[in-house]
């Protein structure tokens, strides 16, 4: 019988997995952005979980992950807003929001002048 | 307040968010005003902090709120952040000046949504690199960096088309992909040895499996932030896309800050993973980056990509350090007796100046280039490469600037960029590692190659004259000028003077090794 919190630190690794998996190998940046949130929450609640380990002296759990995580989520969650505002900007811009490489000058092939 | 010079740390990071706030409340009309009123302050706090470092002959340390680390948070300045802030409001400022004809409000008109959010997010692009120089706790520095992001990546897009916006989602996801991985590793840190704080870390630090993932993971989200090959691809729409005053401030110093994080990790840290393996192949991926970055470059039709490519390739020699600092084994066995152990030291500060050097000289130089692409492009119209035939003729200062520019990228004496690369080159011969002195030299003469083909044609075109499309105001060439010329007379600097990055080192460089 596994204890919770080795539950909740599996639980974190699988979130870490397929964030990662996703943020990676998905070509559409929604789902990028997406990913980049479920890869977020694993490394939180991988924190949570060592909080909860990691309680020393007496404590329920360690106060000073509680404390990051906050302002992680904070940070993530003003990361996810700019990622959308920009994709919907791109979306009204170009009609499309499936794909990045339309746009990329960045090809390996000789770039071609873009000028009028 | 001057009698405690670590007030100098918090003036160094209020100040910008000071300016910031107030240009947030006042509007876009004084938000010119307000930040170039600013810049000679902060100048002047950067100078008194080299200063204070340097007379203390120590790193400077500020608790918040009087709270010692494990339980508060400190900052922290040794010579390394002294170098790096003093670059940083140096490029800054000149920026400043450089940007205001371009985003300042005619008297009479309604101001504009850009000036107001392109100065607001200098402002916060100051504030957020002085928070990754000084601050010495890994969340800390986690902030600092999403900070430097969320400033960075709006100016990518300042112009508003499809192309930049793109460009600007592609380094978000880039960015945000590496800030999560670094945080990964310091979660794992924390889990393992209960604190974030570097100094507590240094001492706590084991090679055991735990830190190796965690090292490993931080420096993957830091390459990629800062566009080590082969996660290059999304710099150059990024850097090309944007304004030239944005992409000299984001090709000069943003990526710099997350490689400074890379170096203070494995050397300060956990100066106890520092192993020659981890090292070579840091330095195996700078190479890649040099000969890549350079040979794309080459293969460019427009100057600013070219520009943004070679920022790329010269990422490449700064991760040249690591070997160059931790010596192969066969060298630190070697090193037996005392006198050989001193000349070892002595070969790791060449190394240390070498890329410290080399930081600083393509800050100024970069900055310089993209500028004065800027002034090409806004006098012409456009930057195609092949038709900027005899522009030396029209724009004598900006095409001397960029030139001056490009001897330091090439490394031609006696500019700060030779000088970095003999420091770097020095070190390769007395470490015997020579494989690396032939991907300097070969970097050099590619760099050569692709420059050469912009100054070849502009200064010995055969066009008679070139219609320039709109006039170039002359003080805008004098602050591009300036740049080059502080980065070709760093190659004049007593190479003493860069004993200044040893200063308040945590463990001195390459002494965790047996």
């Amino acid at each position: 019988m596994i204890s919770t919190t080795t539950l909740f630190g599996l639980s974190s690794v699988v979130l870490v997995g397929l964030g990662l998996f996703g943020l990676i190998v998905d070509p559409q940046p929604l789902r990028k952005i997406l990913a980049f949130n479920l890869l977020g929450g694993g490394v939180f609640l991988l924190f949570g979980v060592i909080a909860r380990r990691g309680a020393g002296a007496g404590l329920n759990s360690d106060p000073v992950p509680q404390a990051l995580v906050i302002t992680g989520l904070v940070v993530a969650f003003a990361a996810t807003a700019l990622a959308v505002a920009l994709l919907l900007r791109l979306f009204q811009e170009t009609g499309q929001a499936m794909t990045l490489d339309t746009e990329d000058p960045a090809s390996h092939a000789p770039a071609r002048s873009n000028d009028p | 307040m001057m009698q405690d010079p670590s007030n100098l740390l918090v003036l160094a990071l209020v100040l910008p968010v000071a300016g910031l706030l107030l240009t947030l409340v006042v509007g876009g009309r004084y938000a010119g005003r307000i930040a170039l009123w600013l810049m000679p302050v902060g100048l002047a706090v950067a100078v008194m902090l080299v200063i204070s470092v340097i007379r203390a002959d120590d790193a400077l340390v500020y608790y918040l709120g009087g709270w010692m680390p494990p339980l508060g948070v400190a900052l922290r300045a040794d010579g390394l952040s002294a170098i790096f802030i003093l670059t940083t409001v140096a490029v800054i400022g000149a920026t400043g000046i450089f940007a205001r004809a371009e985003f300042r409000t005619p008297p009479g008109q309604p101001e504009t949504r850009t000036s107001l959010t392109f100065w607001a997010l200098l402002l916060a692009l100051w504030g957020a690199l002085n928070l990754v120089f000084l601050s010495n706790d890994l969340f800390s520095l986690f902030v600092a960096l999403e900070l430097l992001t969320f400033s960075a990546i709006p100016l990518v897009c300042l112009e508003g088309s499809a192309k930049t916006l793109a460009a600007a989602l592609r380094y978000l996801l880039f960015a945000l992909f590496g800030s999560v991985l670094y945080l990964l590793g310091a979660v794992l840190l924390y889990g393992a040895y209960g604190t974030l704080d570097i100094g507590l870390l240094a001492d706590r630090v084991r090679p055991e499996p735990v830190a190796w993932a965690a090292a490993a993971l931080m420096t993957v989200g830091l390459m990629t932030k800062t566009a080590l090959f082969p996660l290059h691809f999304w710099l150059p729409p990024a850097h090309a896309g944007a304004p030239a005053a944005a992409s000299a401030v984001l090709s000069a110093l943003v990526i710099k800050a997350s490689l400074f994080l890379i170096v203070r990790l494995w050397f300060d840290v956990m100066p106890a993973l520092m192993n020659p393996t981890a090292a070579q192949v840091l330095a195996t991926l700078g190479a890649a980056a040099i000969l890549f970055g350079s040979v794309l470059a080459l293969r460019q039709a427009r100057l600013k990509l070219l520009i943004a490519y070679s920022t790329v390739a010269q990422i490449g020699y700064l991760f040249l350090i690591f070997p160059l600092i931790v010596r192969p084994e066969s060298v630190a066995f070697a090193a037996a007796d005392l006198s050989s152990e001193l000349a070892a030291a002595v070969v790791s500060t060449s190394a240390w100046s070498g890329g410290v050097l080399q930081a600083v000289s393509h800050a100024f130089a970069k900055a310089a280039m993209f500028m004065a692409a800027g002034l090409i492009a806004q006098s012409l119209g456009h930057d195609r490469i092949a038709d900027l035939s005899s522009i030396g003729r029209a724009l004598p200062i900006t095409v001397l600037a960029f030139a001056l520019a490009g001897m330091s990228l090439m490394g031609l004496p006696p500019s700060g960029g030779f000088a970095a690369k003999w420091l770097l080159l020095t070190a390769t011969i007395e470490t015997g590692q020579w494989w690396w002195a032939l991907v300097i030299l070969g970097g050099g003469l590619l760099t050569g190659g692709y420059l050469f083909r912009v100054l070849a044609p502009a200064l010995f075109g055969s066009r008679e004259s070139v219609v320039l499309r709109a006039p170039v105001a002359r003080y805008r060439e004098v602050v591009v000028l300036a740049l080059a010329l502080c980065s070709v007379l760093l190659g004049f600097v007593r190479l003493g003077a860069f004993d200044l990055v040893q200063i308040g080192r945590l463990a001195k460089a390459g002494m965790g090794l047996p």
